[in-house]
Parts: structure tokens; sequence; C-alpha cells
């Protein structure tokens, strides 16, 4: 029985004539203690897909569950790392973090919830931001927070939804390794979401691309079959790496072609055309027959 | 250096001259009953001079009738904060409550203090000695409280989801939502509330007091234009506007520290 399973979800924004699909058959599970990377296009649904599992959305169709049951609500057992770190601007560093722990876990001395914010804080080295509010950290140290925020809780699955995508390279190797070393640690459920398919490689056990938008689906899963710990410089020279990402990134590129394109071409036409009787005749109350030439654009498939 | 003190100081003094200069010549030419700004200030000198002099119950320093003043709009603004937080909060979290109630709170909202005092005294009207205290004080709770209900609504509403977000994940009760994260984040709308309810309270006192005779700068104003003494109005008047333009600013210093917090 796997840990976390997605069947058959879609999700879509809007109501009825604006509406538009942003997810559409999602089947996808996670094994306990897995760590499964999810690689798509920016805006192609994937901060959906995790509000999903996060219980912040509810799927329109299909179900979510974790440990076979229902996801209905979010909950301090899946920590998230949003996208935009999410930290509460009025709190300190360690107050954001407080806040958590607090929570989670009601039954702590007080001594014990600040040793154990503290910890966490010293986890992602950020002990002398301690007293810093968010707005005097830079980017990276803001995603640091998040992710000691969704840790100090102790979730059985994280969610972290592209942790590392606001921040330079260097950096973001860091916390790569930050991530990869956490993870070996604490062997926490990993749901990771990214734009770039080389973190996922090196982080994931698992990769799974997300076609492109809009209707985006789940690809195969490819597993990444190269023994941890993985050394990122050999990585590059890896020819099962070279391979993955080869992989991965045709099937994401094939996505997006095999994707109807739609144009909008504009219809200047002279006013000789017979009425269109495709066209209701009775559009916003008025009576007479809309003529082809007073439509201004329309929306034409290309194949 | 020269061109910052002409900005701050030799360009608003210019200003003043040039009012008072028109005020000069409207007092020599088509308003002959204004009087003059030399008369006015031998007039008030006294007034000005010993500011908290008390010479009899509707005879004493200017000082001392704003300080009356602002004593009787303390008490009506705190009350519009005491009732109007609270109802902007509702206003911003539930959309029943908006529609229930959003439709009289414009009615009531654009109704002139003149005509709540009134119905403010008839409401006390059994409070014997009190009545025209009470009155008073509805009056401007009533008046002053709108600017306090619809930005705290407008806040609660603009919430960010993300901080939304974070008190779902940490499954936060009510209470903790609100305390730890509503508040916190409506913080800034509401202050911008209070500066301007605060500015209405003003407005309102000088109208109650007129209304009711209490001691105080609007009533000491309507009094002097009884007793035909008009230097004393336009004394008034400037005090009042002096008191208004500092209640704003120190209400705005509160306000810009929430701002960049
Ligand atoms: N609350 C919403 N209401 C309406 N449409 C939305 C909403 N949230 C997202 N969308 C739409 O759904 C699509 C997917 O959004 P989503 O945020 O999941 O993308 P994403 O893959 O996380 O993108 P990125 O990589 O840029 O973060 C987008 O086209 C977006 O416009
Ligand atoms: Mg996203």
């Amino acid at each position: 029985m796997p840990y976390l399973e997605l069947k058959s979800v879609s999700k879509g924004y809007g109501v009825n004539g604006s509406r538009s699909e942003v997810l559409r058959d999602i089947n996808f599970t996670v094994e306990k203690g897995e760590f499964v990377a999810i690689v798509g296009y920016s805006g192609a649904g994937k901060t959906t897909l995790i509000s999903l599992i996060a219980g912040l959305l509810r799927p329109d169709t299909g179900t979510a569950t974790l440990n076979d049951l229902e996801i209905t609500a979010p909950g301090p057992d899946r920590g998230i790392v949003f996208q935009n770190y999410s930290l509460l601007p009025w709190l300190t560093v360690f107050e954001n973090i407080l806040l958590a722990v607090d929570q989670v876990f009601p039954n702590y001395s007080p001594e014990k919830k600040r040793q154990h914010a503290e910890q966490f804080i010293a986890m992602v080295n950020l002990t002398p931001a301690r007293e810093k509010r968010p707005s005097e950290l830079s980017g990276g140290m803001k995603q640091r927070v998040s992710v000691a925020r969704a840790l100090a809780m102790d979730p059985q699955i994280l969610l972290l939804d592209e942790p590392l995508s606001a921040l330079d390279a260097l950096t973001r190797a860091t916390l790569q390794d930050e991530i990869s070393r956490i993870w070996s640690e604490s062997r926490k459920t990993v749901v990771l979401i990214t734009n770039d398919v080389d973190e996922g490689i090196y982080l994931a056990d698992r990769i799974i691309p997300l076609s492109a938008g809009p209707g985006a689906t789940l690809g195969p899963s490819f597993t990444v079959d190269i023994p941890r710990p993985r050394d990122r410089k050999e990585l590059n020279h890896e020819p099962r790496f070279k391979r993955l990402r080869r992989e991965v990134m045709e099937w994401l590129i094939a996505s997006n072609k095999k994707k109807a394109v739609t144009l909008t071409k504009n219809l200047v036409l002279p006013d000789i055309m017979p009425e269109d009787l495709s066209v209701p005749r009775q559009l916003g109350g008025r009576t007479k027959p809309i003529r082809r030439s007073e439509i201004k654009a329309e929306v034409v498939e290309m194949n | 250096m020269k061109s910052f003190k002409l900005d701050w100081l030799i360009l608003p003094l210019i200003g003043i001259a040039l009012v008072v200069l028109a005020w000069q010549v409207s007092s020599k030419t088509w308003a002959k009953e204004l009087p003059t700004p030399k008369k006015t200030w031998d007039a008030s000198k006294d007034y000005v001079m010993k500011p908290f002099e008390k010479r009899g119950e509707m005879d004493q320093g200017i000082l001392r009738f704003t300080w009356y003043s602002l004593i009787l709009v303390a008490k009506g603004y705190a009350l519009a904060l005491l009732v109007g937080t609270p109802v902007g909060f509702f206003l911003g979290l539930s959309k029943a409550f908006t529609k229930t109630f959003d439709p009289i709170i414009q009615v009531l909202r654009p109704v002139s203090p003149l005509a709540w005092l009134p119905l403010g005294l008839v409401l006390f009207l059994g409070a014997g000695k009190q009545a025209s205290e009470l009155g008073a004080l509805f009056t401007i709770a009533i008046c002053s409280m709108w600017p306090t209900v619809l930005n705290t609504a407008v806040g609660v509403r603009a919430v960010p989801q993300d901080y939304l977000n974070v008190a779902k994940v940490l499954k936060l009760s009510r209470w903790k939502t609100l305390t730890k994260v509503l508040i916190p984040a409506t913080l800034p709308y509401m202050f911008t509330g209070f500066r301007l309810s605060l500015g209405i309270a003003w407005l309102v006192i000088v109208a109650a007091e007129m209304l009711t005779g209490r001691p105080g700068v609007g009533g000491f104003l309507w009094q002097e234009y009884n007793a035909l003494v008009y230097e004393h109005i336009i004394l008034c008047i400037i005090t009042i506007g002096v008191v208004g333009f500092v209640l704003d600013r120190l209400m705005s210093l509160v306000e810009s520290r929430f701002k960049t917090a």
C-alpha cells in the first residue's frame, strides 16, 4: 500500500464559462521514506499539485490519500515549504519557528520549546539571525527559515515547493546538499517540486515530469538509480545521469509540443457573408443576428 | 541649507502673511463686521497669554477650554474604536455579515453630526444632568467610527492568502489565528482608520459643544458669537485648526511605525 496516493485527480480554477482545468488525471504514489521530485514548466500547476497534497485545495475529481486516509484539510503532519517562504513578517526568525513548535508540541515545557526551535535554527545555520525579522533577511535566508520551520514540526512528509528557485547557483548547491543531508539523517518522505531537472536527479529517488499546462498531467516516473551519497562533480560525467536528464527533458519538450497550438487571428472581412447559423442569434438580449464580421477575433486551433 | 530653510520656514510664513493681508483687507472693505487681525489679537491676548486661567464657567484660558474638549473627544473616540474595530473585523471576515450590515452602514455614514446630536440628547434624556455629555459622546462615537470600521474591514480582506495558509497548515485555533495572524496583518490598515477617525472626532466635538453649551473650544465659540464678541470666534477657529493639525501629525507618527513593521 503506497503511503501517499493521488488517484485520477483533476483540478481547475474559475467557474463555468471562464473555468480552466489546470491539472488533469493525476496519478501518483509515494512510498514511505521516499524522495520524489516533480519537474515541470512554470505555470504548469506544480504549486496547485502540492497544495492538493497539503490539503490547502481539494481535488475536483479523484482522491488524494495519505496513509489510506483521505486528505481533507491541511495539518502539521505535512510540513510544507511554500514557494514564497510565507514567513510572518511581524515575527522574528525565532518567533516564526516557535509559533510552529508551540502548535505541534503543546505539551513541551517553554524551555524545551525554545531549545527545539533553536536546534532547527542552528541546523540551517541561522543562529546569528535569530532575532531578525524576515524583511531583514536575504531570499536564501528566508528560504532556510521556511525549511527550518517545516522540519521543526517533525512532519511525516515534507512538501517542498521550489524551495531553492529564488537562489543563486552557489547558495542553491549548498542548500541542495543541506536538503540531501537532512533527508539522509531523518529519512522523511519528501516531495520536491522543482523547475530544474538536474536538481531533481541529484536529490531524488524518483523524478516525475509534469507536462505543460493547461490540463497538465504527470509523465512516467524515472527511477534515479545512482547510488548515494552522490557527488555533484562526478555526477556530470555519470552516464546514467546524462541519460536520465536527456529522457526527462525530451519528455517535457514533447509534452509541450503535443499540445494543440492555438492562435488568435483577427478577422477583417467585408460584411458580405451570409448569416452564420452556428452563432447564437440572441446573444445578450439582442434579436439581430450576429454577423461574422462583428466578431473581432476568434481562436483557431492549429495542428 | 539656504533653500532648506526657505522650504519649511520662509514659504509658509509668506503664505500666512498673505492670508492675514487678505483678512485685513476684507475687514476694511466688504466685511465691516469682521474684526481686523490687530483687534482680534488685542481681544484674545488674555486668553492666549494666560491659557490656563479660570475666570468663570464660560470665561477661561484657551488651552483650558481645549483641554476640556480633548477629554470629551478622547472618551468618544475610545468608544468609537472599541465598537468600530470589532465591527470592522466581522465585516472583513464574514460575507454574510457584510451583506447584512453594509447597506445600513453606507446610509448612516454620511449623516452629519448636527443630525445625530439631537437624537443623542433624546436617547439619554433620562440621564438628567449627564444627558448632554452622554449625547455628545454618542455623537462623537457614531460619527467617527466609520473610517475605523471600513479600514479594518478592508485590511482584514487584504490579509495575504499566504499568511492564512500558514495558519491553516499549523492548524492554529480561531483565537490564535486572530491574534497571531489577522490582527498583526491588519494593524497598518487599522491605524489608518484610527487616524481618520480622530480627525472626524475632533470635527464633531465642536458641533457637539456648540449645541450642548458645554465648556470647551466649541462651546466658547458659540457663546461668544451670541455675545457678539467676534474676535473670539477667530481665536477659536485658529485653536481648533492647530489642535486638529497636531493630533493628525501625532497619529501619523504612530501610524508610520506600524507601516514599516
Ligand atoms: N487561485 C487561482 N485562481 C485562478 N487561477 C489560478 C490560481 N492559482 C493558480 N492559477 C492558475 O493555475 C495555473 C497553475 O498555477 P501554479 O501556481 O500551480 O503553477 P506553478 O507550476 O506552480 O508555476 P511556477 O513554477 O511559476 O510556480 C496557472 O496558469 C495559474 O494562472
Ligand atoms: Mg509554483
